[in-house]
């Protein structure tokens, strides 16, 4: 489990550097979970132990959200009068884009089995 | 009673009670969650943020104070990023048969992300600080800060809104892809990442395993394109 932590640390670390040094407009996290990816491909199997620790992480990733969603609860007043109308436009456009891009992505692979099939 | 206070302002001060709280917060809203067979509206996220929330204010609880122990949960979200890898490596070859169908749903959802809060925002005559604010929401938290920074918009009002959309989409995702009756879990999850970030890929992985890796395959694109769409239209939006 300690060699899975320090595998997941010094991936992130990796990416954090890479960040900085070519200053990319993305999340260190993001650059490690790319790099942990590449490195990953020709471990097969997996090592158990990492994806054990994984698995963990990942199984309560909600709990990560909380310290931050509740700093953000405390800055609700920066509202003000257009509550309301945020609100609205975050419930509707965050419907819209799970519509959107779902059926995109239904579409889009309904259409390409049809294809495949209609060759002999 | 004396005493009773002095451990108070002993322990509210130190990190280990406030780290503690969160977790025990959390345990039971994942309780209750799990209780009412993970009910979209039974959010762990939503629940536990409240239910803190309300501690904080009933004792008088400074957010600093609070955060001294929460930084612990809140660093491993790094890791937990990082380990969004593993599952990719486990599901590659889905990945890899969907690839056509995830990256157009990628450049239309992430344009729809951002078109259509620019845009209801101009339907609901808010200023142009809220439009700024509200054009990076559906991108993951740390990449809306750097295009905040980027666009001249409030830092907190966007992270408000960055989590909000986190909130309102675990909630939407389940019953509107009932409605719209999609079954591919793929579809699904891919859509509750891009729109919703980590905390629409934390609902995903509660559903199921394959929803959630590709949760988290939509976090992480949705996130770069989000950073190089939004300063291409915003200015064509705001006009």
């Amino acid at each position: 489990m300690i060699t899975a932590l320090a595998t997941l640390l010094a991936s992130q670390l990796a990416g954090e550097a890479l960040v900085r040094l070519a200053s990319l407009p993305i999340p260190g996290p993001v650059v490690g979970m790319i790099l942990l990816f590449v490195l990953m491909l020709t471990r097969t199997p997996l090592p158990p132990a990492l994806g054990e620790t994984a698995d963990g992480l990942l199984r309560h990733l909600s709990l990560l959200f909380v310290p931050a969603g509740t700093g953000v609860i405390q800055h609700l007043d920066r509202f003000g009068t257009n509550a309301v109308r945020l609100v609205a436009v975050v419930v509707l456009a965050t419907a819209i884009t799970l519509a959107v891009t779902a059926l995109a992505f239904e579409f889009v692979a309904r259409w390409m089995v049809n294809k495949a099939e209609k060759i002999p | 009673m004396i005493n009773f206070v002095e451990l108070w302002v002993y322990l509210s001060g130190s990190p280990l009670l406030w780290l503690t709280a969160t977790l025990v917060v959390y345990i039971a809203a994942d309780a209750i969650s799990l209780a009412l067979r993970r009910h979209p509206l039974a959010n762990p996220v939503l629940m536990a943020v409240a239910f803190l929330s309300a501690i904080l204010l009933a004792t008088g609880t400074q957010f600093p104070t609070y955060f001294a122990g929460a930084q612990f949960v809140h660093f491993l979200l790094g890791p937990a990023t990082v380990a969004l890898a593993i599952p990719l490596v486990r599901y590659l070859p889905d990945v890899r048969r969907t690839l056509v169908p995830m990256l157009t749903a990628l450049i239309v959802g992430s344009v729809t992300a951002i078109t259509s809060a620019v845009l209801l925002a101009k339907l609901f005559g808010l200023d142009r600080g809220a439009m700024l604010a509200l054009a990076p929401k559906s991108s993951t938290a740390a990449i809306a800060m750097g295009i905040a920074e980027k666009t001249g918009a409030d830092p907190s009002l966007t992270a408000v809104l960055v989590i909000l959309t986190g909130i309102s989409g675990a909630i939407i995702v389940t019953p509107l892809m009932n409605v719209l009756r999609l079954k591919n879990f793929a579809a699904r999850g891919f859509a509750a990442g891009l729109t919703s970030h980590g905390i629409g890929t934390a609902r995903a992985f509660q559903v199921d395993p394959l929803a959630g890796t590709f949760a988290g395959i939509g976090l992480g694109l949705n996130g770069l394109l989000t950073a190089l769409l939004v300063p291409l239209l915003l200015p064509w939006l705001l006009d």
